[in-house]
């Protein structure tokens, strides 16, 4: 068996939900940055395949437009490729250049593929020597709360990015839950009683139910 | 490196930090005072002490007399 069938053959590790993201010190455009340099603050730890290509180019610039949106929600941005730093900021700037958008979060440099492998990045399937485009949305206690992953074909939806924040900041504020194709502003869903008793109480209780198991409520 | 130069001077934001920690302040507070995202200051200022311009002391950083010359 070759090297490279046993490489691809290797089980990948994929973080889980709901445990602590795996931490890292890595350097990027802003310097050597921390998972822990985060603490405090939500974070989406994205990747994409490549410099210089494009459809991360229109990605990055989607990402610079919702950076001010992002911010006010106190989320940081944090991108990766396994590509040097130097073509991370000749990129950057040629951006800026050609397009006037400023990128103005850090970008980790991982020609080693550490953060790649410890995120489980990269698909074989796709590509052995780039990142998918995965979005790893990280609490302010470390604790890693969404993951999505596209592949290299496809950009990402940013306004789904921001209704996921949008959606778990809310559910952690209230202690509900959000219903499919939910927005800002919308009816949530009242966690399900977990006791006959309960259940009894909740067809009572003033909610808009359809049954004892699903019932809304406005915020 | 973020804060010195390969030629060895300091940056803008490695300036602004050293002027926030003139007295004993936490990365908050220094990230407040300059406008430097948190992560930023809790990199810098991590850098800035392994290069012994700064101190730490129970979570609140200071200039050294380094520092001071740097400056």
């Amino acid at each position: 068996m070759s090297d490279e069938v046993m490489e691809t053959s290797k089980p990948v590790g994929l973080p889980r939900l709901n445990e602590p993201a795996p931490d890292f010190e890595a350097v990027t455009t802003h310097g050597v940055i921390r998972l822990s340099d985060y603490r405090g603050r939500w974070l989406i730890l994205f990747s994409h395949p490549a410099d210089f290509t494009p459809v991360c180019t229109t990605e990055f610039i989607a990402f610079a437009e919702i950076y001010p949106e992002l911010q006010k929600r106190g989320v940081d941005l944090l991108g990766l490729s396994i590509d040097s730093v130097y073509s991370h900021i000749a990129w950057i700037r040629n951006i800026k250049e050609k397009t006037g958008v400023e990128i103005p979060f850090p970008i980790i440099a991982d020609l080693n593929k550490e953060v790649p492998t410890l995120y489980g990045m990269i698909m074989p399937g796709e590509s052995k020597t780039e990142t998918s485009r995965c979005v790893f949305v990280i609490d302010p206690n470390g604790i890693l709360r969404a993951m999505i992953y596209y592949p290299l074909t496809t950009g990402r939806n940013m306004q789904e990015i921001l209704r996921l924040i949008d959606a778990l900041q809310t559910s952690d504020a209230h202690k509900v839950a959000t219903p499919a194709n939910w927005k800002p502003g919308d009816k949530v869903i009242v966690p399900p009683p977990t006791t006959v008793e309960m259940a009894e109480e909740r067809v009572k209780a003033g909610y808009e139910c359809i049954d004892w198991y699903l019932c809304k409520k406005e915020l | 490196m973020a804060c010195i130069s390969p030629e060895g001077t300091l940056t803008e934001s490695a300036r602004k930090m050293l002027e926030a920690v003139q007295t004993p302040a936490t990365p908050e507070e220094v990230a407040q005072s300059t406008g430097l995202p948190l992560f930023r200051v809790r990199s810098g200022l991590r850098e800035l002490v392994q290069a012994g311009l700064v101190a730490e002391t129970e979570g609140r950083y200071q200039i050294t007399e380094a520092g001071q010359q740097k400056m």
